[in-house]
C-alpha cells in the first residue's frame, strides 16, 4: 500500500502547526518523520489518523483520495496508530481492549470474547510478542502495553502502522525489541511511520528520514549522516550538544541520603534503599528509563511522598519527615518535571506565579496580608534577568509558551538562597533556545556553590550537565560513575546490568 | 487525592510489592459488635420478641417465632463477636474478609438489633420486608439510571430531578388518559427529556456536571412546583387523578411462603424492575453497548481514537438511563400515592446517588444499596408504629451517614470510573 | 467552549515549544477540557468569569421570557383565550399580554418600589424587604462562592445554615445576657456551628480524598434529622409543653435590631451581611490565605508542590465557608424569624446560594449584586403571589435558567446569534 500526504495544513487558531507538508510512504519501508518537540509531527499524524481535519491539503491511499471524518475511517481505510500515550483502557483485558470497536458479537449484541481471545493469541504468536489475552492491561508492563497496541492494529488489518513517539516509556533494551518488531513487520510488508525525535533510533532503522521544523518540511535525510547533520537540520541552525562548563569546585558533602525507600499507596516500592551524596558545587544527574524511580526520588527530596523511609539529610539537618513547606525554607529549590501540573498555576499571573512558593512570609506577605507593591517589583525585574518573553508581569502563565514557562519555574527557584537544587526534566517540551538558557542557569548556580540534582531521561542532557552520573534502575542505584562514562555503558546500566569497573 | 493520606503500611523484605490488607472490616465489626453489647447492657429488655413470617396466601403456613428476646440477643452478639474474631485473625495473618463473613455478620447483628428494639412486641416480617421493597423500588430505578450515565462519564445529580418529572408526568398523563401504561411511558419520557437537558449542558456545551445537576433539580422543582399550584390543584379532578397499577400476584411464586409475598405480589412497575435490573447487568457487561459505555467513561480518548462516537455515546447512554429513572418517579404517582404533590419525592434522589456510589458503581451491588436503604427508612417506620426505643430520625438517617462512611473510605475504598463528569473535548 | 486565555492564537511568539497537540506537556495550550480533578470546577468558573456582561444580561433577559412564557402559558383566561384563537387572536394576545404584564409589575412593586403605596415611605417598603430578603443570600453565596474559589463546590448550605440556626437559636432563647453582648453571642455561636459543620465535609476531604459534593449532600440530610429530633424532644431544643418541632422564641435581647425603625422589616442582618462581602474581598483579594485558596482551587497539583498544605487549605476554607453559611443561619432565626427555630429555617437558602454563587462569578461584589437581584426576585415573588396568584416558585424557574443560561456562552450566542468570539 502506498500512502500520500499532499499539501497537508492544520491551523489552530492563528498558529499554523502543519503548513502544506506533503510525504509518500510505500509498502514494506520504514519512513521516519524527524523533528523537535513541537515540530508538528503529531498533529501531521492525527489528521492522518482521523483525529483532526486537515483546513488543505489530501491524503492518498494507492491512489485514491481518503476523507476521513474521524479514526474509525483511518481504520477502516487500513491505518493503524500507536500512540505515544497508549490508548488503552486499564481496567479492560487485553482481548477486551483489543476486540473494542470492533467487536464480534452473537446473539442480541452479546460479546464474543472467546473470538477476540483467538485473535490476541494468533497475532502474538505471529509476532513472538508473548502477550496474555486476560490479563488486566494496568497490570502488565508498559512495553507490553506497547505490543497490545500494535496488536490492536494488526487485528484490524492495518497496512500503514504509525508509531508516535514509542521509545519515550522503553528501556534501551525494549527498544531494541521494538526495532526488531518494526523490521519484522516492515518484512510483512507494512508501511511504517516512524515518529521521533532521537536521532539514534532514526539511524538504526529508517529506509527513508523526512525532517521537519515548525510546522514544515525541511528536507529528506540520508539514514547514513551523522548525529551532527541529523540535529541541525531538525533544529535549523548548528546546535550545541554540550554544555559549556568549567571544572568543578566541589566543596563539603551538602546532601546526604542514606537508605531511602518510597512506596505508593497501594505498597509498590518505587525507590529502594537508595543512598548517594552530593557536594557543594558540584550537579549529580539521574539517568535512567522514565518510572525507574526518578520521579519519586524527587518528589521524596521535597517532601511530596506520603510514605519515605531512611534519611536524607541536608547540611546536617533531617528533612524526611518534614511539611513540603519547611523543606523548602530549608533552601531547597524544585524544577518539577511535568511545570503545567507541578510547576506552576495556569491561571495565576507570572507575578502570582513568582511567590507561589513563598506565601507564608517575608518578603511578600506581611502579618498575613500581601505585599503586592514589593511582589510587582521583583517579578520585573526577574522578568527581565531570566528573558522570560512576556507583554507583562499580569499576563497569565497559561498564555506563555512552554519554554518561557519553564523560565519563569527557573527564576523563581534560582532567585531564592538555595541550598539545594532539584531540577527534574528541566528542559522536556522546551524549545532548544530556552534549554541552552535554562543549561546555563543551572550550571551558573553550581558554580555558585550550590549542590544540584538533575533527573533527565534525555541521556544527552544527563552527560551534558553532569558532574557525576547516578543509574537508577527498577528504584535501585545501578552505580554511580563519572560524567565520561561511554554511552554504550550508560545505556547497560540502564538495563541493570552492572558493568566491571563502571563504579565511582 | 494523594493529599495527607496516611497509612500505616506493613513493609515486607521483599522488593516489589508490599501487602496491605484492609483493615476496616475487621474495625467495623468490633465497634458495631462493642455498640449492640452496650445498647443491650444499658438498655436491657426482658420481654419476648416475635417474628411473624406468614401471609394468608401462603402454600404453607409458617409458624410465628417467639424468642426470649434478650438471651435471643446476647446469642446473636456472641455470633457477632465470633466474625469479628474471625476477621481479626485472618487480617493478621494478611488476608481478606471474605464476603460470607460480611452476610453473616450483617445478618446477624440486625437481628439481634431487631429482636432487641422489637422486644415485647411482634414484628412482621413480611410487612417489613415487602414494605422496604416498596420504599425502594424508586431509588433503585434511580440509582440503576445513575450507574449507567456514571459508567459512561456524566455525574448525573439530577436523579432527583428526573425522579420527580417522572412521577408529575406520570399523574397528568395518567390522569388525563386514564391509562396506568400512558402515564409510565410519560414518566419515561420525562426522565428522558431531563437527560437530554443535562446532555446539552454537560456534553455539548462542556458545563460542569455537578453544577447542571444541582441546577436542574432546583428548576424542576420550581417547575413542578409551579404546575402544581397553578394547573393541577385546581383541576385536580381532571390532571391530578391517575389511575393507579394493580397488584399482581404470580401463581405458584406468589405462594412461596415468606419470599413470594415480599417479590411475587407486586405491581407491574416491580417486575419491571426486576427485569431492567437483569438487563442493565447484563448489557453493561456482556454486550458490545455495554463494553463501549464503560470504554467511553473510563478512557474517552482512547474510545475515539477505536472509532467510537464518544459524545453520541453519553447521549444515548445518559438518555436511556434518564428513562429508567424516569419510571422511578411514575412508581410514586401510580403505585404509591394517589396523586402528585410538590417536591414529592423528598430528595429520593439523593439517596439513589448515594447507592450509586455505595454500590460502586454496579448495577446489582448500586440495587441492594438501594434496598437496604428502602429497609432502613421502612424499619424506622415499622418500629415506630410498635413504639420502639429508637428515635426515627435516627434510623431516617442511616442511608447518609452510611454513605458518608462510604466515601470517606471507611467502609472500602470504591473507585469511579476514570473519566466521570469529564466533559470529552477534540482536538 | 473553552476559556478564551488557553486558546493557542492568543499564544505570544511562534516559539516550537508552543505547537498545540504535539505532545503532552503542551495539551494545556490546546482548548482541552480541564482533566484533572483540581481543575474540574475551575475552568467552568473560570468560563463563567470571562463571560461578558452581555452574556449575564441576556441570560437574565431570556430566562425572564422563558419565565413570562410559563405564566401566560398557565393563565386561566389566557388558555381560555386560546380556545377561539384563531376567532380572536386579539383576545388571545391581550390576555397572554395582562397576565405578563400583571406579573412582572407585581415583581416590581413587590420588589423596588410600590408606585400603589399611599406616602413614600410606603412605596419604597419593597426596596428593603428585597434587602432583608437578600441578606442571607449574600452571606451563604459568599460562602458557596469561596469554596468555589477553592475548586470545591458546598452545597451544603443548608445542612451549615441548619446547624447555625439551632446553635443560634439555642443561644438566642437560653440565656439572660444584656442587648448587645447575648445578639453577639448568639450570633457568633451560629457562625461557629455552621463553621464546623462545613469544616467537617473539608476535613474529610482532606483526611480521605471523599468527594466533597457527596459530603455536604449527606451531611444536609444528617444535620436536617439531628435538628428534628433534637426538636422533638423537650430536653433538647423543643419548647415545653409544645408538640410542633419547634423552639421557644428568641429573647428580646438577641434580635438583630430593626434599622429603619418597626415599619421596615430590614434588620440588621443586612449590614451584616455588607461586611461579610468586605472581609471576603479582602480574604481573596489582599490575604496570604486567599492567595493559597486562589493557587489551590487552580491548581492544587502547583500549590502542594509550592509547599501550601492543600488539605489544611480545604480544611480552613470550609471553616470560613461554614461560618459564612452560618451567619445566613443565624439571620434567619435572629433576624427574620424570631419566633423560633423551626425545621425549615433555612427556607431554601442554602440551595439558592449556590445560584447566587454561580451568577456571581464567585467574586464577592458579584455575589452581593446577585444576592440583591434574587432577593428582589423573592421579595417580588411573594408580592405576585399574593396579588396575581402566581406561585412563588416561578422564582425557582427563572433563577436556575439564569444559572443555566450562565454557564453556556456558546447557547447564549447560539439563541441571539451574536457573533462567536472564538475562532474555532
Amino acid at each position: 500500500m502506498q500512502l500520500v500526504l499532499r499539501g497537508i495544513t492544520k491551523r489552530f487558531g492563528t498558529l499554523v502547526a502543519n503548513d502544506r507538508i506533503s510525504l509518500t510512504v510505500e509498502s514494506g519501508e520504514i519512513h521516519c518523520l524527524l523533528g523537535e518537540n513541537g515540530a508538528g509531527k503529531s498533529t501531521l499524524m492525527n489528521v492522518l489518523y482521523g483525529l483532526y481535519q486537515a483546513d488543505e491539503g489530501e491524503i492518498e491511499l494507492d491512489g485514491v483520495v481518503q476523507h476521513f471524518t474521524g479514526p474509525g475511517d483511518a481504520m477502516a481505510a487500513g491505518i493503524g496508530m500507536v500512540h505515544q500515550h497508549f490508548m488503552l483502557i486499564p481496567v479492560f483485558t487485553v482481548a477486551e481492549n483489543v476486540m473494542l470497536g470492533n467487536e464480534s458479537t452473537g446473539f442480541a449484541g452479546s460479546l464474543d470474547t472467546q473470538a477476540a481471545r483467538e485473535r490476541v493469541r494468533e497475532i502474538s504468536e505471529r509476532f513472538g510478542f508473548d502477550v496474555n489475552p486476560d490479563a488486566v492491561v494496568e497490570d502488565i508492563p508498559v512495553g507490553v502495553q506497547q505490543r497490545v497496541e500494535i496488536i490492536k492494529a494488526l487485528s484490524r488489518d492495518a497496512e500503514v502502522l504509525i508509531f508516535d513517539e514509542p521509545t519515550a516509556v522503553l528501556t534501551p533494551q525494549e527498544t531494541d525489541e521494538l526495532m526488531e518488531i518494526m523490521r519484522q513487520l516492515k518484512g510483512a510488508g507494512k508501511a511504517i511511520v516512524f515518529i521521533t525525535h532521537k536521532l539514534r533510533e532514526v539511524r538504526e532503522v529508517a529506509d527513508k528520514i523526512t525532517v521537519i521544523r515548525l510546522g514544515k518540511v525541511v528536507g529528506e535525510a540520508d539514514p547514513k549522516s551523522s548525529n551532527a547533520e541529523l540535529a541541525s537540520m531538525m533544529v535549523g541552525r548548528p546546535v550545541e550538544l554540550t554544555v559549556h562548563k568549567g571544572p568543578g569546585n566541589f566543596g563539603d558533602e551538602a546532601l546526604v541520603v542514606e537508605g531511602l525507600t518510597v512506596h505508593d499507596d497501594l505498597g509498590r516500592v518505587h525507590v529502594d534503599d537508595v543512598s548517594f551524596t552530593i557536594r557543594r558545587g558540584e550537579i549529580l544527574a539521574v539517568a535512567g528509563v522514565q518510572g525507574n524511580g526518578q520521579t519519586e526520588l524527587t518528589e521524596a527530596l521535597l517532601g511530596l511522598q506520603a510514605h519515605v523511609r531512611g534519611s536524607i539529610r541536608l547540611d546536617g539537618s533531617e528533612l524526611v519527615g518534614r511539611s513540603v513547606r519547611r523543606i523548602l525554607e530549608a533552601g531547597v529549590g524544585f524544577i518539577p518535571e511535568d511545570r503545567t501540573t507541578d510547576g506552576l498555576v495556569g491561571g495565576f499571573t507570572i507575578a502570582e506565579n513568582m511567590m507561589l512558593n513563598r506565601s507564608h512570609g517575608e518578603p511578600f506577605v506581611s502579618h498575613g496580608s500581601l505585599r503586592l507593591d514589593e511582589l510587582h517589583e521583583f517579578a520585573s525585574d526577574k522578568l527581565k534577568e531570566y528573558d522570560v518573553r512576556a507583554p507583562g508581569i499580569a499576563t497569565l502563565a497559561s498564555q506563555l509558551s512552554g519554554g518561557n514557562q519553564q523560565k519563569l519555574v527557573v527564576a523563581r527557584e534560582l532567585s531564592r538562597d538555595l541550598r539545594l537544587l532539584v531540577a527534574a526534566q528541566p528542559t522536556r517540551g522546551v524549545d532548544v533556545g530556552s534549554i541552552e538558557f535554562i543549561h546555563k542557569q543551572i550550571v551558573a548556580g553550581r558554580d555558585a556553590g550550590v549542590p544540584v540534582l538533575v533527573v533527565s531521561s534525555e541521556l544527552d542532557e544527563v552527560v551534558a550537565l553532569a558532574d557525576r552520573i547516578m543509574v537508577l534502575y527498577r528504584g535501585r542505584v545501578v552505580g554511580v560513575v563519572p560524567s565520561d562514562t561511554p554511552r554504550e555503558v550508560l545505556g547497560l546500566m540502564m538495563t541493570g546490568e552492572r558493568p566491571e569497573g563502571a563504579v565511582a | 487525592m494523594s493529599t495527607d493520606v496516611s497509612m500505616p503500611i506493613e513493609q515486607t523484605p521483599i522488593a516489589g510489592v508490599t501487602t496491605i490488607v484492609d483493615r476496616k472490616p475487621a474495625v467495623i465489626f468490633g465497634l458495631a459488635t462493642a455498640g449492640l453489647a452496650l445498647i443491650l447492657l444499658f438498655a436491657g429488655v426482658s420481654d419476648d420478641t416475635t417474628f411473624r413470617l406468614a401471609t394468608p396466601d401462603d402454600w404453607a403456613e409458617l409458624p410465628a417465632v417467639t424468642v426470649p428476646a434478650a438471651p435471643t440477643a446476647w446469642l446473636l452478639v456472641l455470633i457477632c463477636a465470633l466474625c469479628t474474631a474471625v476477621s481479626v485473625s485472618l487480617l493478621l495473618k494478611e488476608r481478606r474478609t471474605p464476603m460470607v463473613l460480611v452476610v453473616v455478620f450483617a445478618i446477624s447483628w440486625m437481628i439481634g438489633f431487631l429482636t432487641w428494639a422489637a422486644a415485647g412486641a411482634s414484628i412482621p416480617m413480611v410487612g417489613l420486608l415487602a414494605g422496604s421493597l416498596a420504599l425502594a423500588v424508586p431509588l433503585v430505578f434511580g440509582a440503576l439510571g445513575g450507574v449507567l450515565g456514571e459508567r459512561a462519564g456524566v455525574v448525573n445529580i439530577a436523579i432527583d430531578g428526573q425522579l420527580l418529572a417522572g412521577a408529575f408526568a406520570a399523574a397528568v398523563v395518567g390522569s388525563m388518559t386514564g391509562v396506568t401504561w400512558f402515564g409510565l411511558v410519560a414518566a419515561m419520557a420525562a426522565g428522558m427529556l431531563v437527560a437530554l437537558l443535562l446532555g446539552l449542558f454537560a456534553i455539548s456545551y462542556f458545563v460542569d456536571q455537578v453544577i447542571v445537576g444541582v441546577v436542574l433539580n432546583v428548576l424542576i422543582i420550581g417547575l413542578t412546583s409551579f404546575m402544581f399550584s397553578q394547573v393541577l390543584a385546581p383541576n385536580a379532578e381532571s390532571l391530578n387523578n391517575p389511575p393507579r397499577f394493580d397488584k399482581i400476584d404470580i401463581p405458584v411464586l406468589g405462594g412461596i411462603p415468606l419470599i413470594g409475598p415480599i417479590l411475587f405480589r407486586q405491581t407491574a412497575v416491580v417486575y419491571i424492575l426486576y427485569v431492567v435490573v437483569a438487563l442493565v447487568t447484563w448489557a453493561l457487561y456482556r454486550t458490545r453497548w455495554g463494553l463501549r459505555v464503560r470504554a467511553v467513561g473510563e478512557h474517552p480518548q482512547a474510545a475515539d481514537t477505536v472509532g467510537i462516537k464518544v459524545n453520541r455515546t453519553r447521549y444515548r447512554t445518559i438518555i436511556l438511563a434518564g428513562a429508567i429513572a424516569g419510571m422511578g418517579g411514575a412508581f410514586y404517582t401510580l403505585v404509591s400515592v394517589p396523586q402528585f404533590n410538590r417536591e414529592m419525592t423528598g430528595g429520593a434522589g439523593y439517596i439513589a446517588l448515594a447507592a450509586v456510589i455505595f454500590g460502586k458503581w454496579d448495577p446489582i451491588r448500586a440495587t441492594l444499596a438501594a434496598l437496604l436503604f428502602g429497609f432502613a427508612s421502612n424499619l424506622q417506620g415499622v418500629l415506630s408504629v410498635i413504639g420502639s426505643p429508637v428515635p426515627s430520625q435516627f434510623m431516617l438517617m442511616l442511608p447518609y451517614v452510611v454513605t458518608i462512611f462510604a466515601v470517606a473510605g471507611l467502609v472500602g475504598r470504591s473507585r469511579a470510573p476514570a473519566a466521570d463528569g469529564v466533559p470529552y473535548i477534540k482536538g | 467552549m473553552s476559556t478564551p486565555d488557553n486558546e493557542p492564537g492568543s499564544e505570544p511568539g511562534t516559539e516550537p515549544g508552543t505547537e498545540p497537540g504535539d505532545t503532552r506537556t503542551q495539551e494545556s495550550a490546546r482548548p482541552e477540557p480541564e482533566h484533572r480533578d483540581a481543575d474540574r470546577w475551575g475552568g467552568v468558573l473560570r468560563e463563567i468569569a470571562s463571560g461578558r456582561a452581555m452574556t449575564a444580561f441576556l441570560s437574565v433577559l431570556l430566562a425572564v421570557i422563558v419565565g413570562s412564557l410559563l405564566i401566560a402559558a398557565t393563565d386561566e383566561a389566557v388558555r381560555d383565550a386560546s380556545k377561539y384563537l384563531f376567532a380572536a387572536p386579539g383576545d388571545f394576545f391581550s390576555a397572554a399580554w395582562d397576565s405578563i404584564w400583571g406579573a412582572y409589575t407585581a415583581l416590581f412593586r413587590g420588589s423596588i418600589y410600590n408606585t400603589n403605596g399611599a406616602d413614600f415611605e410606603t412605596k419604597i417598603r419593597p426596596l428593603t424587604e428585597t434587602c432583608k430578603f437578600a441578606a442571607p443570600l449574600i452571606a451563604a453565596g459568599l460562602g458557596v462562592g469561596l469554596a468555589f474559589r477553592a475548586s470545591m463546590f458546598n452545597i451544603g448550605g443548608r445542612g451549615q445554615m441548619l446547624m447555625a440556626g439551632a446553635a443560634a437559636g439555642w443561644v438566642g432563647y437560653q440565656f439572660d445576657l444584656p442587648w448587645p453582648l447575648h445578639l453577639t453571642l448568639a450570633v457568633v455561636a451560629g457562625m461557629v456551628a455552621g463553621a464546623l459543620w462545613g469544616g467537617l465535609a473539608g476535613f474529610l476531604k482532606a483526611r480521605t480524598g471523599a468527594h466533597e459534593v457527596i459530603l455536604t449532600i449527606m451531611l444536609n440530610y444528617v444535620a436536617f434529622y439531628l435538628l428534628f429530633y433534637a426538636l422533638s424532644e423537650q430536653s433538647l431544643l423543643q419548647a415545653p409543653g409544645s408538640l410542633n418541632p419547634k423552639s421557644l422564641p428568641m429573647k428580646e435581647s438577641a434580635v438583630m435590631p430593626k434599622l429603619l425603625g418597626d415599619r421596615y422589616n430590614l434588620h440588621l442582618g443586612f449590614v451584616l451581611a455588607l461586611v461579610a462581602v468586605a472581609v471576603v474581598w479582602w480574604i481573596l483579594n489582599r490575604s496570604a490565605l486567599g492567595f493559597r485558596i486562589r493557587a489551590v482551587g487552580l491548581n492544587a497539583d502547583a500549590a502542594r508542590a509550592a509547599g501550601i498544605n492543600v488539605g489544611r487549605t480545604y480544611t480552613t476554607v470550609m471553616l470560613i465557608a461554614g461560618a459564612l453559611v452560618g451567619l445566613a443561619g443565624a439571620n434567619q432565626v435572629l433576624g427574620t424569624v424570631t419566633s423560633g427555630i423551626g425545621v425549615d429555617l433555612d427556607a431554601g437558602i442554602g440551595f439558592d446560594a449556590i445560584t447566587v454563587a454561580l451568577l456571581g462569578r464567585s467574586r464577592p461584589l458579584g455575589i452581593l449584586g446577585a444576592g440583591l437581584l434574587f432577593g428582589a426576585f423573592k421579595a417580588g415573588g411573594f408580592a405576585m403571589q399574593a396579588s396575581q396568584n402566581i406561585p412563588v416558585d416561578i422564582v425557582l424557574v427563572v433563577q436556575s435558567l439564569i444559572v443555566l443560561f450562565i454557564a453556556a456562552p456558546p447557547l447564549i450566542q447560539a439563541i441571539f446569534r451574536l457573533p462567536a468570539k472564538e475562532a474555532k
